[in-house]
């Protein structure tokens, strides 16, 4: 299969422009980012660490980290544990519409999710009886608090959580849980005995997943948890570079050291699990809903509506009403309706701005990551390239990693002019999309490599010995095969970069904001329904993308989307 | 230990019949085979035994106790029912002792009982040896063993088995249905066997019941199914048998009858004593009734088949082109241009 890698000079152009591509924006910011940390210029890492970590603020901020995300990934746990279950065993009706459900809150970003529910439990909100009840009705609202971060996390990752489990149980074959009703064993039984058992390393590695998203969020501790005074790591880093500026890159530089290890310490757990979890591939038929719930149907249906409902409609349905009142506080009356926070966040040049940067950043970055990953996952997939197999999981870093992180490493790495052009990046648009580069390419190259798994090798074979160059290869041979994932993965690094606030909240400047940032700094303003305006037409396009993605499901392999069984 | 009985029972999965209207009896303690090429309706018509599916249609006892019916339907953990699964189902997270004791610790039995009934288990399956073992430290043969004791300790009053050698290379299989055989004399419980071997169904089998497109086409012994097909289907099927068309000469008795087949005159068995001469029939033929001889049926060699003690040979009759038959040989086929002419030494009018 290597027989022609010497022979053919376009093998090396594209190793060498892939390579430059991960160097330049993957490994060069981050790689700088840790030599100034850990070798700084002036003074010496240990005593500078010993300082930082010395700091009361810091060590709550590491404190409230590991407890926001600890408890919310247990949580999420629970969530997806009892979806992926009620989903895959039983006979529960309208499956489709209730996974739906459950991915809204991971299909629209931290922000929104953060905001609309703000909007939901606010003073003035639908559920204003419900807390009076419970007598949660102060002066601020209730999710300004540890509790609200908690909450908005543990939802807004149940639903990887739910993906992951899901697969899981997929791994266990029929006939194991026939095996057991047959030896006696009642749905119940079956459940503790076997399933839950054979559930363990892809429990624990959901947990992981859940805690490496949360320590990472932004969206959700910053808008709920700063007003609350409860600082993760990612909201300090983010308030210590806002008010000081790159004057303290070096002390934010050892606050994402931290944040690093503990992204590494859920990663490596979720690597070991799943390297010791390959023994269980069996056969013996696929899962197909083995438990009736019987009497019990109705009601497990009604909770589950009625849950789903709650975490991911209602604060959406807050979220339009507030969008149409013309301001906070007023009653939602036929009279008071308005379009003018809509026409503000159309016309507003602030917004019109953003959505036209946003726009831009997502389609130039999916073009550009889908230019690239056709080749890179070409080599790495179809010619086993060692080089390009190595280059593929560094890409996966900036992606796996906290935002916040690769925010810092981009400013460390691009905030003095380019050499030869003398040209700073920094507080241009192009900061922001050199970190999207960044971030991005692992999650587009995803649905490519997928797909290029499923491509019969002795087809590419074939192409060699008639003695196509690998260009011609990938063009006539390849890419019609794949041609369909990766549009599916241009489209979800566009929905990605579109709705995306954690990198560019630290990388922003004026005329070069993101949406994402709009919507943030117009609620931290005060200007909740100018935010929730442009937050209900971004869950539109949001919205939008993934009907169009899931209408075109069949046409792809399965694993393309993540959220397909 | 109990009698099964099968009435009128259907299952149709979304708008596709995978069985239709399937009668069957079996007495307790018989050893059955579900018989049939993939897609038929066994597994399906076993896992309604098993109580994993309902029916659509019929009744299904197990003794004298309703297990299924449209309206009513008993769950596979309330059967007492064994099953041994193609791929061994074993529980990969418990030692083969675990496995096997598994059943009965969930029903609370008492230690010692648990103890004494796995290790006899154990023991008839000869696996005493690895009871600490994971399943993935066992070879295929072993873990149907286990698969084997799973069952046993539980005293089923039926065992039903998918397909349990399909996973095994050849020489296992041999050695694995010796072990059936002495595992059906020893439990004296009623066995419903699936599998689309027939070599495996004919070595096990009280009686067979051979199955196509989701119906019972035959349902007999084993000699019977051979020998007394009902039905052009199951005489091709079994035995991978021809069916020849011929034309009655004479009829001689109530179980004989003379039949002309392409030009030549044969003595055939039957049970049809309605049979007149000038009737038009098909014969069910197996390829050892055939003998290449001076006289008969006149065929020229289309092909000859090297199988290790013998040769396959397929001939094409002279006079119809359109009718082959094939022969079973010690010597080697003659040339391909060469006349060869064909007795029948034996066959069934369907
Ligand atoms: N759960 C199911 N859903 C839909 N069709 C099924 C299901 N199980 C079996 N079938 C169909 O029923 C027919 C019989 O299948 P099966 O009983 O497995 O056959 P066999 O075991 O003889 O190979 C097949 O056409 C199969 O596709
Ligand atoms: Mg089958």
């Amino acid at each position: 299969m290597m027989r022609s890698k010497t022979r053919d000079p376009k093998v090396l152009l594209i190793l060498f422009a892939v390579s430059l591509y991960i160097l330049l924006f993957c490994i060069y910011p981050i790689g700088k980012l840790l030599v100034q940390t850990i070798l700084p210029p002036t003074g010496d890492f240990a005593s500078l660490f010993m300082h930082v970590v010395g700091e009361k603020t810091v060590q709550k901020a590491i404190y409230h980290t590991l407890d926001a995300s600890l408890i919310s990934a247990f949580f999420s746990l629970i969530i997806g544990a009892i979806f992926a279950f009620l989903i895959t065993l039983t006979d529960i009706r309208n499956k489709t519409i209730l996974v739906f459900l459950l991915l809204i809150p991971m299909l629209i970003p931290a922000q929104i999710t953060a905001v609309s529910w703000l909007e939901l439990v606010s003073p003035s909100g639908p559920l204003v009886n419900v807390l009076n009840y419970f007598n949660l009705q102060g002066a601020s609202n209730p999710l300004y608090s540890r509790e609200g971060v908690i909450l908005l996390l543990s939802i807004e990752h149940a639903a990887m959580v739910f993906l992951a489990l899901r697969a899981g149980v997929y791994t266990i074959p029929a006939n194991v849980i026939e095996a057991a009703r047959s030896s006696g064993a009642t749905p119940t039984g079956t459940l503790f005995y076997i399933i839950l058992p054979l559930m363990t390393p892809f429990l624990i590695a959901g947990l992981a997943l859940a805690f490496v998203a949360s320590i990472g969020n932004f969206g959700i501790p910053a808008l709920l948890g700063i007003p609350g005074r409860y600082l993760v790591l990612s909201t300090l880093i983010y308030q210590r570079l806002s008010s000081f500026g790159p004057s303290v890159l070096e002390s934010v530089g050892i606050l994402s050291i931290i944040l690093i290890l503990m992204a590494i310490f859920g990663l490596l757990v979720q690597y070991i699990v799943n390297k010791s979890n390959k023994t269980q591939m069996v056969e013996g038929g696929k899962i197909n809903t083995p438990f009736k719930l019987g009497r019990y149907r109705l009601a497990v249906e009604v909770a589950s509506w009625s849950f789903l409902l709650f975490v991911s409609i209602l604060p959406l349905i807050a979220l339009i009403k507030t969008s149409l009142v013309p301001a906070l506080g007023m009653d939602f009356s036929l009279e008071n309706l308005t379009a003018d926070n809509f026409i503000f966040a159309i016309k507003n040049d602030v917004s019109s701005r953003a959505f036209v940067n946003s726009t831009f950043l997502g389609i130039v970055t999916a073009l550009i990551v889908a230019l690239f990953s056709v080749p890179f996952a070409y080599m790495s997939v179809i010619r086993k390239n060692k080089i390009a197999n190595f280059l593929s999981m560094v890409a996966d870093a900036p992606f796996a990693l906290p935002g916040i992180v690769l925010s810092i490493a981009s400013i460390i790495a691009f905030i003095r002019p380019l050499p030869l052009v003398h040209f700073s990046l920094y507080n241009t648009i192009w900061i922001i999309f050199v970190a999207y580069l960044a971030r991005f390419l692992a999650f587009g190259m995803k649905p490519v490599i997928a797909s290029m798994m499923q491509i019969d090798k002795s087809l590419e074979e074939a192409a060699q010995t008639v003695g196509k160059d690998s260009f011609a290869r990938i063009r006539y041979i390849i890419l019609p095969q794949i041609l369909p994932s990766v549009m599916a993965g241009a489209v979800l690094v566009f929905m990605g970069a579109f709705n995306e606030l954690t990198v560019s909240s630290l990388l922003w400047s004026v005329d070069n904001e993101t949406l994402g940032v709009v919507i943030y700094n117009l609620y931290d303003e005060g200007n909740a329904t100018g935010a929730a305006a442009i937050s209900i037409l971004t869950v539109i396009v949001t919205l939008l993308i993934v009907s169009i993605l899931s209408f075109f499901s069949r046409k792809l392999p399965k694993g393309t989307l993540p959220w397909q069984a | 230990m109990a009698s099964i009985k099968i009435n009128s029972v259907s299952k149709i999965f979304d708008n596709v019949a995978a069985l239709k209207d399937i009668n069957l009896e079996f007495i307790d303690g018989e050893f059955i085979s579900l018989l049939g090429p993939s897609g038929c309706g066994k597994t399906t018509l076993l896992r309604i035994l098993a109580g994993f599916e309902e029916v659509s249609d019929g009744e299904v006892f197990i003794g004298k106790e309703l297990v299924s019916s449209k309206s009513f339907h008993v769950l596979p953990e309330k059967r007492n029912i064994g099953m041994v699964f193609q791929a061994y189902a074993l529980w990969p997270h418990m030692s083969v002792w675990e496995n096997v004791a598994f059943g009965l610790k969930i029903q609370k039995n008492d230690k010692k009982l648990i103890k004494k009934k796995v290790e006899e288990a154990l023991e008839v399956v000869g696996l005493m040896e690895y009871q600490k073992r994971k399943p993935s430290e066992l070879s295929g043969g072993q873990k149907q063993r286990v698969a084997l004791a799973r069952c046993m300790a539980m005293e089923p009053s039926l065992i039903l088995f998918d397909e349990p050698l399909a996973n095994l290379d050849l020489n296992l299989r041999e050695s694995m249905l010796e072990e059936f055989k002495n595992f059906h004399k020893r439990l004296k419980c009623t066995m419903i066997y699936v599998t689309h071997d027939q070599g495996e169904a004919m070595a096990l089998s009280d009686r067979i019941a051979v199955m196509g497109n989701g119906t019972v086409m035959q349902l007999g012994t084993p000699q019977e199914i051979y020998h007394k097909p009902v039905s052009e289907e199951v005489a091709k099927f079994v035995g991978r048998g021809m069916v020849v068309d011929g034309v009655v000469t004479k009829n001689i008795t109530d179980q004989q009858a003379e039949v002309m087949i392409l030009g030549e005159n044969f003595i055939f068995r039957q049970h049809k004593t309605y049979l007149n001469t000038g009737d038009s029939v098909k014969v069910s033929i197996k390829s050892e009734d055939l003998r290449i001889s001076s006289k008969g049926i006149a065929t020229k060699v289309i092909s000859g088949i090297y199988q290790g003690n013998s040769w396959s040979i397929l001939l094409e009759s002279i006079n119809d082109q359109t009718t082959m038959l094939k022969v079973n040989s010690f010597d080697a086929p003659p040339k391909e241009t060469e006349v060869v002419y064909i007795e029948i030494k034996d066959g069934w009018i369907i």
